[in-house]
């Protein structure tokens, strides 16, 4: 069963001069217990997407549902199945972590005592529980995204939405974050995440769909994407311009490899993954063409864009995603 | 908005959660009381010398009124500050994403706001009573004036709701708020007797609601209250505060709360 379907969509954002249509006919649908991941650049219509899900923007067109109850319609109800943890932690900072999910249980509908306990599960559960007095506002970047996380937790909600979760985040507590949304997963819920970086998208999401000007414009799990896009690549940087060409031959018998003469640089796909890298190096050892450099690249979502769009993700007009 | 039996607990959480960052920031509340006590010594000491009271009087007794009036009309600002902040930290958009009343975030906001300056106003008080301010009236008639200041406080905070609401940011929200009340406290008669006015502002300071409140609670504290007889508002200052009062509610509140609702839009 789809336990969220979307169907054309709409938003515009109006302001005097100009006119900006944020949404251009969405269509979604994630089945239970599965997650889908929102892919795009800024402005691309992520966040509105998520806002008009958790029933906090009205689409001037278009349907959806959420846990099978209209989003307009039926918003009360919805709120009770979601949990939504934003791109900006969304949290009350001049109160401790643990009054922030005392209070949020609360307004969840929970008994007092019940909130109680709630917030100290997650607490150990977020591993905030040596943070659990301190005031929100003294939070590292991370800690306050977690207890973002954990308040979007409090009513165990079946539906989860995650809109860019570990934007900001240095590389170690993405990590920490993606196990936390991992174990989210696993007790089978639903989720919805929005991301700018297809690393996060594979690591997290079944399936994912590419965002651009309010547009679905693919759909496909990271596979499937990355096969469209190529999927990864070697690339060798040669110590010296003259040996170029024998290096790329030596590299790719069948001649498949792309060679930039200004930058020294070979690119091939690397179907065979690290292996491949191996027998790259052992080749070029062989012949004894020294290297300046030589890495496996995965696609990223400026590769996935290139292939889709024809151009970059970062070449944005001045659109924003509010 | 959901007539929900969660509505008056959800209404106390938000309260609860408005009045915890008094002692959290303690500066706002100190802030709060030093700029009321910085009017009191500049009226006081600095200015009060030089405005004289028709019918004589101490002008100490009669500027504390004004003080406290002021401070409560400002207070609106605090709310609407409050409220901008919680709209561009998100964390309204979080309320909003709860199985919460509606009315919850509001009703719980302008509550805990009108203990909060309540409290500003005890302090007030007290202040009042070392630079010589006295209460010449029966106890009823002070816990009335302490009624209507409570009601205006009230009313003025649907006003910062709804200006809160509006602006697009923390900073907008203050310097917008200061244009529309300090002009609005110093053309009444909290500072000077409206007569020392120019001719055309005579009306508009009497017909003022920070002045007839003023009024009203000088004449309930028995404080030198020099409001030339004649115009209607010197006259029934109890009628206009009342009705002054309502009129701020009945215009605010539904303002705040349609714009709340529109937030989806």
């Amino acid at each position: 069963m789809a336990a969220i379907e979307a169907e054309g969509l709409v938003k515009i954002y109006r302001s005097r001069k100009s006119e900006v249509r944020a949404l251009d006919g969405v269509d979604l649908e994630v089945q239970e217990g599965t997650v889908l991941g929102l892919l795009g650049p800024n402005g691309a219509g992520k966040t509105t997407t998520v806002r008009i899900l958790a029933t906090l923007l009205r689409a001037d067109d278009g349907r959806a549902r959420v846990g099978g109850l209209d989003v307009t319609r039926e918003a009360q109800a919805v709120r009770k199945l979601i949990g939504l943890s934003g791109q900006y932690a969304a949290v009350d900072e001049n109160l401790t972590g643990r009054e922030n999910l005392w209070m949020f249980g609360r307004l969840y509908q929970l008994p007092s005592a019940e909130a109680r306990r709630r917030a100290d599960e997650l607490l150990t559960q977020f591993d905030l529980e040596n943070a659990g007095d301190r005031v929100a506002k003294t939070y590292s970047g991370g800690m306050r995204r977690r207890l973002d996380l954990a308040s979007a937790l409090v009513g165990r909600p079946r539906l989860l939405f995650l809109d860019e979760p570990t934007t900001g985040l240095d590389p170690r507590s993405r990590l920490g974050m993606w196990d936390v949304i991992r174990s989210q997963v696993r007790e089978g819920n639903t989720l919805l995440l929005t991301t700018q970086y297809l690393e996060e998208a594979d690591e997290l999401a079944d399936e994912i769909a590419v965002v651009d000007h309010g547009r679905i414009i693919a759909r496909g799990t990271a596979d499937e994407l990355k096969t469209q896009v190529g999927g990864e690549r070697i690339e060798v940087v040669v110590h010296d311009r003259e040996r170029l060409s024998e290096a790329a031959g030596a590299i790719a018998p069948d001649g498949s490899a792309s060679l930039e003469e200004h930058t020294k640089r070979i690119t091939v796909a690397a179907h065979g993954g690290a292996q491949q890298l191996v027998d790259v190096v052992r080749s070029l050892g062989d012949a004894g063409i020294a290297l300046d450099d030589i890495a496996l690249r995965r696609p990223t979502l400026d590769d996935v864009f290139l292939s889709l769009t024809g151009r970059a993700a970062e070449q944005r007009d001045e659109e924003t995603d509010e | 908005m959901n007539a929900m039996p969660g509505a008056v607990t959800d209404g106390m959480v938000i309260a609860w959660r408005t009045l915890k960052r008094v002692p959290r920031i303690p500066e706002l509340a100190i802030f709060a009381i030093l700029q009321s006590i910085m009017f009191v010594v500049l009226f006081a000491f600095v200015f009060g010398g030089a405005i004289p009271l028709p019918g004589g009087g101490s002008y100490r007794e009669y500027l504390m009124p004004g003080i406290f009036i002021q401070t409560l009309a400002f207070a609106s600002i605090t709310t609407a500050i409050g409220i901008a902040d919680d709209m561009t930290k998100g964390i309204i958009d979080r309320f909003r994403s709860l199985p919460m009343a509606r009315s919850g975030v509001l009703s719980g906001r302008t509550f805990a706001d009108v203990v909060y300056t309540t409290g500003i106003l005890a302090v007030l008080m007290l202040t009042g009573l070392v630079v010589g301010w006295r209460v010449h009236s029966s106890v009823g008639e002070f816990l009335l004036a302490v009624l209507l200041m409570v009601f205006f406080t009230y009313a003025m905070a649907w006003v910062g709701v709804f200006l809160g609401l509006v602006a697009p940011t923390v900073e907008t929200v203050q310097q917008l708020g200061f244009l529309i009340v300090f002009p609005l406290t110093f053309l009444s008669n909290a500072f000077v007797p409206t007569e020392t006015l120019p001719d055309v502002l005579q009306p508009i300071a009497e017909w003022n609601p920070i002045s007839v409140l003023t009024q009203a609670t000088r004449e309930l504290f028995g404080n030198p209250s020099p409001f030339p007889t004649g115009s209607f508002p010197s006259e029934h200052p109890y009628l206009l505060s009342v009705l002054w009062t309502i009129a701020i509610l009945v215009v605010f509140a539904p303002l705040a709360v349609s714009r709340y609702r529109a937030i989806d839009r």
